[in-house]
């Protein structure tokens, strides 16, 4: 990669422009840090209870959560990862944009609010509610923890594209150092601002996210006279591939199996969503299921004028940068966004730099926050439903639970660091959405059935969440997204593949909901009669909801 | 910074309303009045919920397997594809505010009226 990268004039400019103002980029980025560690040492000293590290103390409005869900939900993937897909792919990269929105119907529809008036901090506290506590409360911290990180690869991957990119680190030294440094300050954000913290980060970021994609847009479209259809037409001459890079097909439809990894990407995409605990648990910071539906509401309004961004983003850095350049700086298309940042202000000029500066720094801002979340979801769900009440079997004070969930924050944080240094060159698009088939086999299936399925008991429950999670990550493990494809598999070189599709959703997703029916049926447990009575009469009406 | 948040309380700990008794709960799920609130919910929720996923899918299979359709131009490089997958953002803000809708006028007052007779009787 470093040859392509210096032999092209074009990058080298760039480089030596990136160079130049590297002051400046050092300097947004340290505002930006600056400024969210204030606010986290603020709300830190805000957060005293156990409700105020978990829930931010249940009282943000809708509009706020509404935000805060927004830049819970709009990742590295959808940035850098969205925006490159299309670049490189076309229509198909638009796919991600279609699913990711329409997901947000199932939360809306099926599980926002009910969640909201049974649970307490976890998706844990639904799951178990009607059941034997201490198996499901186990099988739900594992499968929130495994999902988290999956997600938190992806946002690692997009860290170090960035960075490198942007201080021309190259060397795998300098990019594990910015990879363990974003670690750092994610354990930084949670253990000491909580949820009240995390919050505050996340409404800050949407905001600049929204912000500085409306900007784009507009010099994208400035550029082509706000004619969509020319730039649709400059696009697709300048891909190399015509007409047909404004239709699907051109990643997904070369033969059988990929079209059937398309099938099992969009059904992952729009099942996935409703089952994510870090986005789950951001409704319990509202005080009401109404509130929480109303913050959905704002969530899929600015994340759809979001989504809508990506078609000038991604088109219009295929359009006014091209194929070669975007992938000769990353394979797999992450440089895109920055790429086409520099381009609209002028590579090489002072503009250039600013702008490129200033939509790094909003990615940046977009890795931190997300990344924060994913965190938070994990060390909650570690210290509330497996410390608390298995482990210590519901007797742990309030003060022993937070000292859990700090302590677990510094381990998950760990954790990532080490695997982020793995996943440079995935599509963080591509991985955020084996995370959202996980999520959609493991956690969504055993979330209707106990909203919804008065038979579903313990048996039921675990079947569903081990066996959608293990077939899920088992299938990716066998799968060409960890080996066998020498160019974008985690480990290159080697190859244990045997499962044809990147998405394991198709098989795994049907699996989970079909484990849970016939766990529940061979099971001999009655299911528990009073404990449905109670859930059901709650979820619907908020009778002695927290 | 945080001006339009409410202040939070002095002692801010989990504020829980009373619980009612199991035997309440399970009294009050075979009324009539909630078997209402029910069929009014569900009754909604879970067609429109099918509805939209088989719109989804409808939509994936066609990129899929009618690559000529989709192809169609409609307006100079605006394509069936293209219009589609904007009908996919149009509906999807559809399907949002009539549920909210939905729920405001139907489903809110009926579980309002539960809840309050409810926690007053625990």
């Amino acid at each position: 990669m470093s040859a392509a990268y210096h032999s092209h004039p074009a990058l080298q400019l760039a480089a030596s422009s990136t160079t130049e103002h590297r002051p400046l980029i050092i300097t947004l980025f340290a505002v930006f840090v600056a400024a969210t560690l204030g606010i986290t040492v603020w709300a830190g000293r805000q957060t005293r209870s156990a409700s105020d590290f978990y829930a931010g103390g249940r009282q943000f409005t809708a509009f706020q959560n509404g935000l805060a869900v927004s830049g819970d939900y709009m990742s590295a993937a959808s940035f850098l990862g969205i925006a490159g897909a299309i670049a490189l792919f076309g229509y198909d990269g638009f796919l991600y944009s279609i699913g990711f929105l329409v997901a947000w119907l199932v939360a809306l529809l099926l599980v926002a609010e009910p969640l909201r008036n049974s649970g307490r901090y976890t998706m844990g506290d639904v799951l178990a509610y009607r059941m034997r506590q201490r198996p499901v409360r186990t099988a739900s911290g594992v499968s929130t923890i495994v999902v988290s990180i999956f997600y938190l690869l992806a946002q690692m991957a997009g860290a170090g594209v960035l960075v490198s990119l942007l201080l021309g680190i190259t060397s795998d030294a300098g990019k594990i150092l910015i990879v363990a440094l974003v670690g750092v300050l994610m354990i930084v954000y949670v253990t000491i601002g909580g949820m009240k913290g995390t919050t505050w980060v996340q409404m800050v970021k949407a905001v600049l996210l929204i912000a500085g994609a409306l900007l784009m847009t507009f010099l994208v479209l400035l550029k082509f006279d706000f004619n969509i259809s020319d730039l649709l037409g400059t696009a697709a001459a300048k891909s190399g591939h015509g007409a047909a890079f404004l239709e699907p097909g051109l990643k997904y439809g070369a033969t059988g199996t990929s079209k059937l990894d398309f099938l099992s990407l969009g059904i992952a995409l729009v099942l996935g969503t409703a089952g994510l605990p870090h986005i789950l648990i951001r409704f319990y910071t509202v005080p009401t299921a109404k509130a929480a539906r109303k913050s959905v509401n704002w969530a899929i309004g600015i994340i759809g004028a979001f989504y809508l961004m990506t078609i000038a983003l991604g088109f219009g850095a295929a359009a006014l940068i091209g194929p070669a350049e975007i992938k000769a700086k990353n394979p797999a298309g992450n440089a895109a966004a920055p790429q086409l940042a520099e381009y609209l202000g002028g590579v090489g000029t002072t503009g250039g730099a600013v702008l490129l500066a200033v939509i790094s720094a909003v990615a940046f801002a977009t890795i931190l926050a997300v990344v924060a979340g994913l965190t938070l979801a994990s060390s909650s769900s570690f210290a509330h439903d497996i410390y608390a009440n298995v482990i210590r079997k519901g007797k742990a004070t309030e003060k022993e639970e937070m000292r859990a969930a700090r302590w677990a924050t510094v381990l998950i944080g760990a954790v990532a660091i080490v695997l982020g240094a793995f996943a440079r060159d995935m599509n963080v698009a591509g991985l955020v959405a084996l995370a959202f088939a996980v999520a959609a086999s493991a956690n969504l299936p055993t979330i209707l059935y106990s909203l919804f399925w008065k038979r579903f008991t313990t048996q039921g429950a675990l079947w569903s969440i081990y066996g959608g999670l293990a077939s899920s990550v088992i299938l990716v493990l066998f799968s060409p997204v960890v080996s066998g494809n020498p160019k974008t598999s985690m480990f290159k070189g080697v190859d244990f593949a045997w499962f044809p599709l990147e998405n394991p959703g198709l098989i795994s997703i049907p699996l989970g909901f079909l484990l849970g029916w016939v766990g529940s049926l061979l099971s001999k447990e009655e299911p528990d009669k009073g404990k449905y009575a109670e859930l059901e009469v709650k979820s619907l009406t908020g009778v002695g909801a927290h | 910074m945080a001006t339009d948040a409410p202040p939070p309380p002095e002692a801010s700990t989990d504020i829980r309303p009373a619980q009612p008794t199991t035997e309440a709960f399970t009294a009050v799920q075979e009324s009539a009045e909630f078997g209402e609130l029910r069929r009014s919910y569900r009754s909604f929720a879970f067609p429109l919920t099918i509805a939209f996923v088989l719109w989804y899918l409808l939509y994936v299979l066609l990129s899929n397997y009618a690559g000529g359709f989709m192809g169609t131009k409609v307006y100079s490089n605006i394509n069936v594809a293209f219009v589609l997958g904007l009908a996919q953002f149009v509906t999807t803000f559809l399907i949002a505010w009539f549920y909210s809708r939905h729920a405001a006028a139907k489903l809110d007052p009926k579980a309002e009226a539960i809840k309050s007779r409810m926690e007053a009787d625990a």
